[in-house]
């Protein structure tokens, strides 16, 4: 009796032959977060359409103009600095912070009595918003009450200005992006590193592999889906940053650290002209779209391949 | 002997990284208790004022920024839960056509430039007179918590046997009973930490508030910038309220330590 109750129930879970208003159920629950988030599409939708408008917060008007503003866009060398300063940025900062948190990573995995404690305190930087962390590095490196400063003149160089020099500013934001993310990349990967089989290593061990060997043949692949999740949100969040670069520079000086976010800040919020900011954003959308759809595939060959697939 | 020696190095290796983490974290601390008269000589030998923080909740501005974030920050995530555990549930459990195209969808979220869902809604929101108040900040912020939450809900629901459900049905309980009573207490811990996990996100946010809010609602994060901005800056004073609005998130962190790992990569890696 009831085996058959419940044959009849998952036949009801896996065939067609059930009733419409069960089959309509995950619509109807997915509904509100899925009117939520189209009320979320809208703005992609509106940013497609303004990007071909003359669009602009000074004139209550407007006017199709086609493609003018993203052909001026693909023509003007500022859009093509930006691109160079952005894909520097977010390349720089995701190999940076990948390469010290796997680092940190497998320091922190050793059993003693400094990695034990520092494993949780590490993560602070992370959970503090990078504007605010911004801050905190502004009060560090000050010119009037920062201590780094002051050490730098104690060591005799006086003219390192951090941010307000384009020499400096790039390597300034990136010491502040590494120490705000760097946790993050060292959390999956030492996650990754806790999760390994202890048997493979044993082996190697015994046969005498060199520590290189063993992690290059052994460790790397086997926390590679970890890692290549790490590197995917690192990469995808600092192609778009804005918080750190905005708080410290608002793009400066000069042109230095214009990246498209903070181009297409600048011609909306300064220069007001929202149909020549939107092709910057959408641009680096559709990039970011393709990137993360690339990189999701090869983390499932890596899957794949981990599992020994 | 050359074991010992490669582990003092990576020991010092170790520290000089926790230096760089933690150090600003520590000067910071330091900083909120100096006078500013001290401020100007970087030693550590000075008296410790209260001063600071004093100054800091002797008007409501302060508190009052900090509400703010609380109303929008708790609000963003009382919805994301109202709505987003069942999208979760459905994502996991039935099968139905364009399921994962529908994830992926609400994936894809998370990567959108948050500049490029800022700059049309600037003009929506004041068309629609939700610029500058609570409804239309925790309404975008959903942009950050719902498929957060949706996403790692969906694996700790994946986990759950579906016998267990049917089991529960075989013994008379109606579907909805049986998503309340069986369901929902065993997904509980995912549930809490996806749910802190995601306050932390719309809890550091700045670029929302800074342009989709202005006079009336202002978040701890772009106050703490327009005070930077100001021309009297009292670097106690702002240590201090970096300090105050950074401490809830810390804490927050520690409490979810566990889940962090499944939660920051949005449950695509089981921690």
């Amino acid at each position: 009796m009831a085996t058959e109750a419940y044959e009849k129930l998952e036949e009801e879970q896996l065939t067609n032959k059930v009733p419409l208003k069960i089959k309509m159920r995950p619509f109807i629950i997915l509904g509100p977060a899925f009117l939520l988030t189209v009320g979320i599409l809208i703005p992609f939708a509106m940013a497609i359409y303004f990007s071909v408008t003359n669009y602009s917060f000074k004139y209550p008007d407007y006017v199709f103009v086609g493609l003018e503003n993203w052909i001026s866009m693909f023509t003007s060398a500022d859009f093509w600095q930006s691109v160079g300063v952005t894909l520097t940025y977010a390349g720089v900062a995701t190999l940076i912070e990948t390469l010290l948190g796997i680092g940190i990573a497998i320091l922190l995995n050793r059993e003693n009595f400094l990695s034990r404690s520092l494993r949780i305190v590490l993560i602070f930087p992370l959970v503090i918003a990078p504007v605010i962390a911004t801050i905190i590095w502004q009060l560090m490196t000050n010119n009037s009450v920062g201590i780094y400063s002051d050490w730098l003149r104690q060591l005799g160089i006086t003219n390192f200005n951090w941010g307000a020099d384009p020499s400096t500013a790039l390597f300034t934001v990136l010491i502040i992006d590494a120490w705000v993310f760097t946790p993050f990349v060292t959390i999956l990967v030492l996650a990754g590193l806790r999760s390994l089989p202890k048997a493979p290593f044993e082996s190697a061990m015994i046969d005498g592999g060199s520590a290189w060997f063993t992690f290059k043949n052994l460790t790397l692949p086997m926390i590679m889906p970890m890692l290549i999740i790490a590197i995917l949100f690192r990469l995808m969040l600092s192609l778009q940053m804005f918080d750190i670069i905005f708080a410290l520079t608002r793009g400066g000086p000069g042109d230095t650290l214009m990246t498209l976010p903070l181009t297409a800040y600048t011609e909306a919020f300064t220069y007001k002209e929202l149909g020549v900011s939107l092709p910057f954003m959408l641009i680096l959308w559709v990039f970011v779209y393709f990137l993360s759809h690339f990189i999701v595939k090869y983390w499932t060959y890596t899957q794949n391949k981990a599992s020994g697939k | 002997m050359k074991k010992k020696m490669i582990a003092i190095l990576q020991n010092i290796a170790l520290l000089l990284y926790a230096f760089y983490a933690i150090f600003p974290l520590v000067w910071l601390l330091i900083l909120s208790f100096k006078h500013d008269s001290d401020m100007f000589n970087t030693t550590f030998i000075f008296t410790p004022t209260l001063e600071n923080y004093r100054a800091l909740f002797s008007d409501g501005e302060y508190i009052g920024y900090f509400l703010d974030n609380i109303i929008v920050s708790f609000g963003a995530i009382a919805l994301s839960i109202v709505v987003g555990v069942p999208a979760a549930y459905a994502l996991a459990r039935f099968d139905f056509k364009g399921r994962d195209g529908i994830a992926f969808t609400f994936l894809s979220f998370r990567f959108a430039p948050e500049i490029l869902v800022v700059l049309p809604l600037f003009l929506l929101y004041q068309e629609l007179g939700l610029y500058d108040t609570y409804v239309g900040l925790i309404w975008v912020f959903q942009v950050l918590s719902l498929p957060l939450l949706i996403w790692i809900l969906r694996g700790y629901f994946e986990d759950i046997p579906v016998e267990v459900e049917n089991a529960a049905r075989l013994d008379g309980y109606s579907w909805w009973q049986v998503f309340i009573k069986i369901v929902m207490p065993l997904i509980r811990p995912g549930l809490v930490a996806s749910a802190l996990l995601s306050l932390i996100f719309v809890w550091n946010n700045f670029t929302f508030s800074l342009l989709l809010a202005g006079q009336d609602v202002t978040t701890t994060t772009v106050a703490m910038l327009q005070y930077v901005a100001s021309d009297t800056v009292h670097y106690g004073q702002m240590a201090g309220a970096v300090l105050i609005a950074s401490l809830p998130i810390i804490i927050l962190a520690l409490s979810i330590q566990k889940h962090l790992v499944r939660g920051l990569s949005m449950g695509s890696v089981k921690g």
